[in-house]
């Protein structure tokens, strides 16, 4: 009888979890990027598929040299790196060289997220930390665009994608503008609905916005992504265009704002990062507000044609102040904290 | 958040799985006397009882062995017929030395209550009401053990307009509360009537979550047939609300918002908005036993969890030890917690030697996979679930960032720690398996002691 009560504990209430843990979050991250990574290796072949391996490779062989080197425990099982990878591996041109992707993984991992101490401390986003290291680094070849749907796509990689470090890269036969470019520099609509499906170049896996939506939406039915937060940025950006067509209706309608450029994976997949993005609700949509506000007026005014990486970057920048300023009411009391 | 559900409810919550058909279809049933019946002196919040009896003294099944101590304290009755063997140190369950009361019934003791004076209950005022509730020991027997007539003593100058009685039980495993419901209605209402007098509060609500749909069913059936009987018609005081089934509704802060809008002010008792709110199975209780005169000497208790052969609801005496208790039921497989309580709330038993206490709920007896896995905790990714979680609408997310670096006053000062009644649904929530309430709890006991210390 007694010998049935030796392995006994004493533990703390409650006695009993939801058994929901970081790894199976960020585990159906990932299956809801494989959609994505799939689509983009269909439109643009096998440069794509380099791209996505050398980026995902760069990030974890990253992550695992830096646990090793700093005596902790591997946390490539967290999933974290992996999406890192991927990300940024869908934010960039496909045909963009892959031994840039490389060092593009690398800064993602070691300066975006390990060098503040690991998964939960980072700041910002790490994959668009990569990515802002890359855009100032490369800008010609971050914004050398190739058009989808090239017939010899998986039998051959642009040759762009397999220049050797630091020699010139080859200029291509066939590049394309990507819509946003197009409007910007040369006041040309593409249809909204090439747009909402894909049919159009761009960064690797940002051009279809349907599928886009249909893998978020699979996250945010699951509780494993904040809908609040591609909500209020999408609405955001939707009704400040739409205001900005209706004064001037040489800027663009507001569907092509929503469906055009990398808005639709960042709203859905960047900004909703659950480290970088505020906890409060009152902190959720303001953060979300102030992505697509920002998004919409550098796209507007600024050099570039496309923003929302920068917006993303701020947002993330602000989230902390944010908690701190929109404590919800606690029950009970008055005042906010 | 909207609320898309027929019932009423509260905002934030959890919704674990309520586990409670194990047992919600097992009636009541009498549990042996053990050999000795360990009587703690302090088992109810506030002083412990005073002795009245000395070693070696014959007593009688119901008969007053320690006195209440003051106003805040209760007194404690015999469970069984038998002898005084020791007034003396015991462990109490957090395995701390306590006094306390041992008992030996004698062999064959019967059930039959020799002890008390029937009375007419109608004919009492609402203060003698009140004491005839302290004179028999009772005190929340929803797992808090507040001596029953303190809390119906409302501050001077307060009215109680709404009297809650609490048969939410939305502790999963749990189902004492929902037994007593379905097989001592008539006892359920006799009791609401009685304190409702006592408070002189205008009406009473009974809330039960709607995962008990047959308890509600049957209290508003007695209810309408004695309102029949009386020619009262539908114009009773008393009415009969079913609750969505979340986990905490039945928290006293959440239960007043649900049902009435009503908000507890932090740091305030019900009263300041005039409402109490009292555990079923409580007045169930004073329903049995006022009218008889006699003291609370047993109380029904779930066992249940994975490691017991023969889990039900029990009517148990107080004071019978753990061990013997667990010996009864039976221990299976790899046992590896014993609580006092439902599991998001519970106590985890040091010894298990210790005495049942008037304010035992359950005893559950978790086997391995049953408990969260341990040992394995992440750093904190701000996914914003315990913001979303907690009933308290406090930020836990925020408190456990100040408690790793052990900035206790910011906590208490700044994000309301004190609000925190440690429901646990942000430690339930929690994919980064952070022990959120526990820190909490470190963080009021090193706060209080300073306090202390000042």
């Amino acid at each position: 009888m007694k010998s049935k009560y030796l392995d006994m504990e004493l533990r703390t209430s409650p006695h009993l979890a939801k058994g929901l843990g970081v790894e199976t979050i960020m585990r159906n991250v990932v299956y809801a990027l494989l959609p994505l990574t799939a689509m983009a290796v269909y439109q643009f072949g096998l440069s794509a598929l380099l791209l996505l391996l050398a980026t995902t490779l760069s990030a974890l062989v990253t992550e695992q040299v830096l646990c090793r080197f700093s005596g902790k425990r591997s946390t490539l099982g967290d999933y974290s790196a992996a999406i890192t990878g991927l990300l940024l591996g869908l934010t960039l041109p496909p045909g963009f060289p892959l031994w840039m992707a490389v060092v593009g993984g690398f800064v993602s991992i070691a300066l975006g997220k390990t060098l503040f101490g690991g998964l939960g401390f980072n700041i910002f986003n790490p994959a668009l930390v990569g990515r802002a290291f890359l855009q100032a680094a490369f800008p010609v070849a971050i914004t050398t665009w190739h058009a989808p749907f090239v017939p010899a796509r998986f039998f051959e990689a642009i040759p762009a994608s397999l220049a050797l470090p630091f020699v010139k890269a080859v200029t291509d036969g066939i590049s394309g503008a990507t819509p946003l470019a197009a409007w910007k520099f040369e006041g040309q609509f593409t249809p909204d609905s090439a747009l909402f499906l894909g049919t159009v170049t761009g960064s690797a896996g940002e051009t279809s916005a349907l599928l886009i939506l249909v893998c978020g939406g699979y996250l945010a039915w699951r509780k494993m992504l904040d809908w609040r937060i591609p909500v209020g940025i999408l609405g955001t950006v939707f009704l400040l265009s739409a205001g900005f067509h209706w004064i001037n209706p040489a800027n663009p309608p507001p569907l092509f704002m929503l469906n055009s450029g990398g808005l639709m994976l960042g709203a859905v997949f960047m900004a909703t990062d659950m480290v970088t993005s505020p906890v409060t609700p009152l902190g959720i949509w303001l953060f979300a507000g102030i992505i697509g506000v920002l998004t919409v007026v550098i796209r507007l005014w600024g050099g570039l044609p496309e923003g929302v990486m920068y917006a993303i970057l701020v947002g993330n920048g602000l989230a902390p102040i944010l908690n701190r300023y929109t404590q919800p009411r606690v029950y009970g009391t008055g005042r906010r904290p | 958040m909207l609320n898309f559900h027929r019932f009423k409810s509260f905002p934030h919550g959890v919704h674990p799985p309520d586990i409670k058909a194990a047992t919600s279809h097992k009636p009541i049933r009498r549990f042996p006397f053990a050999p000795f019946l360990v009587l703690l002196l302090s088992q109810h919040a506030g002083k412990p009882a005073l002795p009245v009896v000395r070693e070696g003294q014959e007593v009688a099944r119901g008969q007053p062995v320690a006195a209440a101590d003051g106003f805040v304290s209760a007194p404690i009755h015999a469970p069984a017929t038998g002898l005084i063997k020791k007034i003396g140190p015991a462990l109490d369950a957090s395995g701390k030395m306590a006094p306390a009361i041992v008992l030996e019934p004698y062999p064959g003791s019967g059930q039959e209550m020799a002890w008390g004076e029937p009375v007419d209950w109608e004919r009492l005022a609402p203060r003698e009401i009140v004491n005839k509730i302290q004179d028999m020991g009772m005190v929340g027997l929803g797992g808090a053990a507040f001596p029953a007539h303190v809390k119906f003593t409302p501050p001077k100058g307060q009215h109680i307009d709404t009297l809650i009685i609490n048969g939410c039980e939305c502790e999963p495993y749990l189902t004492a509360d929902h037994r007593v419901m379905l097989e001592y209605p008539e006892e359920v209402l006799l009791g609401t009537r009685m304190v409702q007098k006592a408070l002189g509060a205008e009406r009473a609500v009974i809330a039960i979550e709607s995962n008990k749909p047959d308890a509600a069913e049957v209290l508003s059936e007695l209810l309408s047939s004695q309102n029949t009987a009386n020619g009262n018609g539908a114009n009773d005081s008393i009415s009969v609300e079913m609750l969505e089934t979340k986990y905490p509704q039945g928290a006293e802060k959440m239960l007043t918002k649900a049902l009435l809008g009503r908000e507890i002010p932090s740091a305030g008792l019900p009263a300041v908005v005039g409402v109490m709110v009292s555990n079923v199975t409580t007045v169930a209780e004073i329903g049995a036993l006022l009218p008889l005169g006699q003291g609370l000497t047993e109380r029904v208790i779930t066992i249940g969890g994975k490691g017991v052969e023969r889990p039900g609801n029990y009517l148990m005496p107080v004071g019978t030890p753990l061990s013997f208790v667990l010996e009864q039921v039976g221990i299976q497989g790899q046992a590896r917690e014993v609580l006092f309580g439902g599991p998001m709330m519970g106590k985890g038993v040091a010894f298990l030697e210790t005495p049942i206490t008037k304010g035992v709920s359950g005893i559950l007896v978790m086997t391995e996979p049953e408990l969260p896995s341990d040992g394995k905790s992440f750093p904190c990714i701000k996914c914003a679930e315990c913001v979303n979680a907690c009933p308290m609408h406090l930020n836990p997310f925020m408190l456990g960032a100040l408690a790793r670096v052990s900035a206790h006053d910011e906590m208490a000062e700044t994000y309301h720690l004190f609000d925190c009644f440690e429901c646990g649904c942000c430690a339930y929530v929690c994919p980064a398996h952070i022990p959120l309430v526990q820190l909490f709890r470190v963080a009021k006991t090193l706060l209080r002691q300073s306090e202390g210390a000042a």
